[in-house]
């Protein structure tokens, strides 16, 4: 399983502001090895952000997304104590799913 | 108590409930095909193609629409990019890079409580617009920004 996410998630303005940091190489599929070949394509694909359980946000994402993947968004109404959880599937079925309280 | 105001209750719970699953994608036949993840359009390599499968092909240019990116970026393989919307119940956002390989590089359905002001990096093959299709109470809009690269980002 890949490495835990980073995530903060803070009162500001009458909501949270939440921001992620993914671990995942992202591999574009357009390298190529020191032998010529294209390395396959390795990237996570959906993304799912929910508050105490309850989906706010769900992301497609592409390869060309970058390596560590960064996301930043606010949800309105988001109190301190509630729950955001984070959670990535990739193109290998590899998945991840983090959580943490909002200050 | 007066019957036709619970019925009433009872019928827009059940819309709620609705609109709720409908958005979560649990529902088929929507025309949106980016409920989950799709391969075709993410590989899609004609950009006006792209954002005709989008659903985009008739969207109108908006400053409504803000993107936040630097104008020159050393490194293509991260480029900080902002998208804010300030059109009234924005509910997709998709960001197209219009010169990569495979131009689309997110699209992101914003349910219930998320402000459209989404903060991500992305990867830049080359100098080119930075595009984000929005969609907003049914319809589609458009914005652009022009960021210059310095080294690509494709082997990143």
């Amino acid at each position: 399983m890949a490495d835990p996410m980073k995530i903060r998630a803070t009162v500001k303005d009458g909501g949270a502001d939440v921001r992620v940091l993914m671990a995942h190489e992202m591999e574009s599929g357009q390298r190529r090895d020191a032998a010529g070949k294209l390395v396959p394509a390795w990237h996570i694909t959906e993304v799912v952000a929910a508050l105490n359980g309850k989906p706010v946000l769900k992301a497609l994402w592409g390869p060309a997304i970058s390596k560590s993947p960064f996301l930043g968004f606010r949800i309105r109404g988001a109190q301190a104590g509630d729950v955001v959880t984070i959670s990535w599937v990739d193109n290998r079925g590899d998945k991840r799913s983090d959580e943490v309280k909002v200050v | 108590m007066n019957p036709s105001r619970r019925t009433g209750l009872r019928a827009t719970g059940s819309l709620g409930l609705y609109a709720t699953l409908a958005a979560l994608g649990l529902f088929e036949g929507r025309p949106v095909s980016a409920q989950t993840f799709n391969a075709t359009l993410f590989q899609a390599k004609n950009l006006n193609e792209l954002i005709r499968m989008l659903g985009g092909a008739s969207a109108a240019n908006s400053k409504e629409i803000l993107i936040t990116a630097p104008d020159i970026a050393e490194n293509g393989a991260v480029v900080p990019v902002t998208v804010r919307s300030q059109l009234p119940r924005t509910e997709q956002i998709s960001l197209l890079v219009e010169k990569n390989p495979d131009p689309l590089a997110a699209t992101f359905q914003l349910l219930e409580g998320v402000e459209p002001d989404l903060r991500m990096n992305v990867k830049m093959a080359q100098s080119c617009d930075v595009i984000a299709l929005v969609k907003a109470d049914g319809r589609f809009f458009v914005a652009r920004r022009e960021v210059k690269v310095t080294i690509g980002g494709c082997g990143a």
